[in-house]
């Protein structure tokens, strides 16, 4: 056991150093040129068009074919605010005009895979597109750019983007991994929905096949316009729904690695059998766990018993144990831990139910619930999705943590169509999971899940309060300012309406086969998937 | 005969129909749809306004009677329309899986023959012997190995095997390649869930053989040729075995059209890309016109199966006349 257990140890830390400084290594080590990386994906392709699809499993195989304008930076990805230029050249361009214009000159001599000339134009067409679709046309993200005006081209290769007010959201919302760069010629000549069922983009990698429920395959673009790149071949993403079969194809190399995360068993269970031929990168992950109590039920509608149920959860001793066996870890607020705008542990243990003494927070749980006419044993349904990582491993855990206040969780749990139906549209449940997971950091956005406004929010409830705070984080200039107006909004949300309960974030593990190099981990496992820095030792 | 195979067929049209209207209408009751699934499912932010265009566009909003009146004229006309998930014609879809489905169910209905019929005769013939025993505790374990589970510990076990002799854990290729280009390699990856669901198919054949051969083997007719000096193996071969067939043919008939759709789990083990993965992606999406389609087709196999096995019992007992 202690062997496994240096091994594992061995294996982050690698992995750790690869994250985090691995670039250094990564060039000191000679770059080798070729082969095909096989990888699993657990999640099938609806449809090609990046700006209508939400899924992983669109974005890990599709996502090679495409580049976007601006993207995290591959070398730097673990960092929340390291944008880089890909269509674009320089640097990432901060507002002018007050922070209202942002201005990206387009790099000359790009090509799509047809042959055609990237210019300024394929970029306006592609952000019209998603920020003023026509009507019918979907567009899962124009809500991220509320604050753009216009797009527009004034030479061939220049972009500005007008604002109504300067907004710290803007720039990571065109860095979300979704917005795949069109070409004008394709969307003016086959219409809006021709990139659902097609591909033509300037990614590393040029379309090849797509075999629908069992791999796509794409090769190298020869013309791809970071020089050099990409290093390998060409790439099978494989399509394995069953995580148990992901894990037997890494053990067994039939795939060499997994980009969305498996849960520590499993990494354990791959670094006792490979040893060293496995590296485990792990990080925070863009995702928190919540519970969200439904505010048009009783007692729910009285914030009392919101914050007992917030008081009663021990997230510092859930992190320690829960991490352990499910895909969570890190204590949070509103905002991804180690991003600038995200709380200090010292805000933090001020938060309703984020506290360090525990047996004081329960006893003041329990007087709340009395205060409240909440008696002993009360029982209310706790709707939970039926997936194990990590939603029945949290939900059960929370039915215990709230036992400890004398209330009795009947945990509901539903495959994940009839949950969703029973979070969006029904409304029929007490208590539900809930979660906030994001591409992109992007707090500013990130957070409107709290909002009552906001088309993510189940919780049956109206706060003009929190709107009016969140105006006011939407308009900030300034980091500073920034930070400040979100401490308050994390107040209002947590400490002092309690609508939702942050149980813990969630940890990316991935472990994978030591022969791929260059891919680094990024807190989502939406980033860093355009695959062109990676490179096999074989 | 010939009143009676136009009778079967024109009873096809009335189960074809009645299973239709079952699928459209229990589908229609399990709660959310696939564009919640498709937009939201992922945790990011969904816009409920995108979401509502999701459904106008694949004709959720649309009254239940008109995409029913969709649903059967389509399928009337043979257009099973495009999948709700994927946009693909539905037939591209299930084109694309039948192949594999088709010969998976080929190989482990050859697994489940050659296992059962020998067995089973053995048994039969043998009866209440050690070796009668021992193919009893044979089959009777692969009735009670469920095949996906017997699919894991085979996996599990090739990669132990392979790391502890060859020095780098193998397993089965895990995407499919056609017989016709690469036949190592499609036996590579078919052969094992072939033999997985074989072996649990086989059981019941087995078990089957031996009791019909015992029936058989007591018959009055058996007797007769023992008295007139037969040899016993003309006695079983020519005599015996070929009546006692009959129910086994039925459960081989059975089993093989569950094969083709009904192999959910053993796909997913194995992570085969048949119609039967495809089944259950399609629930768990709330695909409704893949679903439709999926169930309608089995349906139809089994029916045309069990028109085919009644037809082949009139050729293994030709005293069987109908109509």
């Amino acid at each position: 056991m202690k062997r496994l257990y240096s091994k594992i140890a061995i294996s982050a830390v690698v992995g750790a150093v690869l994250a985090v400084g691995g670039f250094g290594a990564a060039q000191a080590q000679k770059v080798k040129r070729g082969g095909i990386l096989n990888f699993v994906v657990g999640s099938k392709i609806p449809s090609y068009d990046g700006h209508v699809e939400s899924t992983f499993g669109m974005i890990h195989p599709i996502r090679p074919f495409y580049s976007l304008l601006i993207r995290i930076n591959p070398d730097n990805p673990s960092s929340p605010t390291d944008f880089v230029c890909d269509l674009c050249k320089g640097k990432v361009p901060t507002g002018t005009d007050g922070g209202k214009t942002y201005t990206f000159k387009i790099r000359t001599g790009v090509q799509f895979h047809d042959g055609t000339p990237l210019t300024a134009q394929d970029i306006v067409a592609t952000y019209k597109k998603i920020i003023f679709p026509p009507k019918g046309i979907a567009s899962s993200r124009k809500a991220f750019f509320k604050m753009v005006d216009s797009v527009s081209a004034p030479d061939k290769f220049t972009v500005v983007f007008k604002l109504k007010f300067p907004s710290g959201a803007f720039i990571p919302a065109v860095a979300t991994p979704f917005n795949f760069v069109y070409s004008k010629k394709d969307l003016d000549t086959h219409g809006y929905t021709w990139h659902k069922k097609n591909i033509n983009g300037t990614g590393a990698f040029r379309f090849v096949q797509h075999q629908p429920g069992s791999f796509v395959e794409g090769k190298a673009y020869e013309r791809y316009h970071h020089i050099g790149k990409p290093y390998l071949d060409g790439y099978k993403a494989i399509s394995a729904p069953k995580m148990a079969l992901r894990l037997q194809a890494i053990r067994g190399d039939r795939a060499s690695i997994e980009f969305r995360g498996f849960p520590p068993k499993a990494r354990d269970d791959l670094v006792k059998a490979l040893g060293d031929k496995i590296t485990v990168q792990e990080s925070d992950w863009n995702c928190v766990l919540l519970f969200t109590p439904n505010q048009d039920r009783k007692p729910f509608d009285d914030v009392r018993v919101r914050k007992a149920l917030n008081l009663a959860v021990d997230r510092w001793g859930g992190s320690k144990y829960l991490s352990q066996i499910a895909i969570v870890k890190t204590v949070g607020g509103v905002v991804f831990p180690g991003h600038p705008l995200a709380a200090t542990k010292a805000e933090l243990v001020k938060l309703t139910g984020f506290g360090t003494d525990l047996e004081k927070a329960r006893v003041e749980a329990r007087r709340l619930l009395k205060e409240a006419g909440v008696k002993e044993g009360f029982t209310f349904d706790f709707s939970n999705r039926g997936v194990d990582q990590p939603y029945k491993v949290v939900g059960t855990w929370l039915v215990g943590q709230w036992k400890k206040i004398g209330l009795v969780a009947k945990q509901r749990v539903q495959p994940s169509g009839p949950f969703y139906n029973t979070l969006r549209k029904t409304g029929d449940f007490d208590v539900s999971i809930d979660f906030n997971c994001q591409s992109v950091i992007n707090p500013i956005a990130d957070v409107t899940k709290f909002l009552g406004s906001s088309g993510s929010n189940y919780g049956h409830y109206d706060d003009p309060v929190l709107e009016k705070i969140y105006d006011r984080l939407l308009r900030a200039e300034t980091e500073s300012d920034q930070r400040k107006i979100m401490r308050e909004y994390e107040n209002r949300a947590i400490n002092e309406m309690a609508h939702l309960g942050i149980t813990l974030w969630w940890y990316k593990i991935n472990p994978h086969r030591s022969y791929v190099k260059g891919w680094k981990i990024a807190p989502s496992h939406y980033l860093n998937q355009s695959l062109d820095q990676i490179w096999l030792d074989k | 005969m010939y009143k009676y195979i136009v009778k079967r067929v024109l009873l096809m049209i009335p189960t074809l129909i009645g299973a239709a209207v079952l699928v459209f209408f229990i589908l229609r009751l399990i709660p959310g749809d696939v564009c919640e699934l498709r937009l939201a499912g992922s945790g990011l932010y969904a816009d409920p306004a995108e979401i509502e265009l999701c459904r106008t566009n694949l004709g959720l909003n649309d009254p239940i009677p008109v995409q029913f009146a969709d649903f059967v004229w389509g399928f009337f006309i043979l257009d099973l329309g495009d999948s709700m998930w994927t946009g693909k014609p539905i037939t591209f879809e299930i084109g694309l899986r039948f192949q594999l489905s088709l010969q998976v169910a080929f190989m482990a209905t050859f697994v489940a023959v050659l296992i059962s019929i020998p067995l089973g005769t053995i048994s039969a013939i043998k009866q209440d012997t050690w070796i009668d025993y021992v193919v009893r505790i044979f089959s009777i374990a692969g009735i009670a190995i469920p095949s996906f589970w017997l699919g894991i510990m085979i996996i599990l076990g090739l990669l132990i095997l392979t790391q502890k002799f060859l020095g780098e854990p193998w397993m089965p290729p895990i995407e499919y390649v056609s017989p016709l280009e690469d036949p190592l390699g499609n036996m590579a990856q078919l052969i094992w869930p072939s033999v997985a669901t074989g072996y649990r198919y086989s059981a019941v054949a087995t078990r089957m053989t031996r009791s019909a051969l015992l029936e058989v083997l007591r018959e009055d007719y058996i007797r007769t040729a023992r008295a007139k000096g037969l040899l016993e193996k003309v006695i079983i071969n020519r005599h015996a075995l070929k009546n006692s067939l009959l129910p086994v043919v039925t459960v081989i008939g059975i089993e093989f059209a569950f094969l083709m759709g009904g192999l959910v789990v053993t796909e997913q083990v194995f992570n085969l890309n048949g119609l039967g993965k495809l089944f259950v992606e399609s629930v768990l999406n709330n695909d409704y016109t893949m679903t439709q389609a999926l169930v309608m087709i089995v349906v139809a196999v089994f029916v045309f199966t069990n028109f085919v096995v009644d037809l082949f019992y009139a050729w293994l007992d030709p005293r069987i006349r109908y109509g």
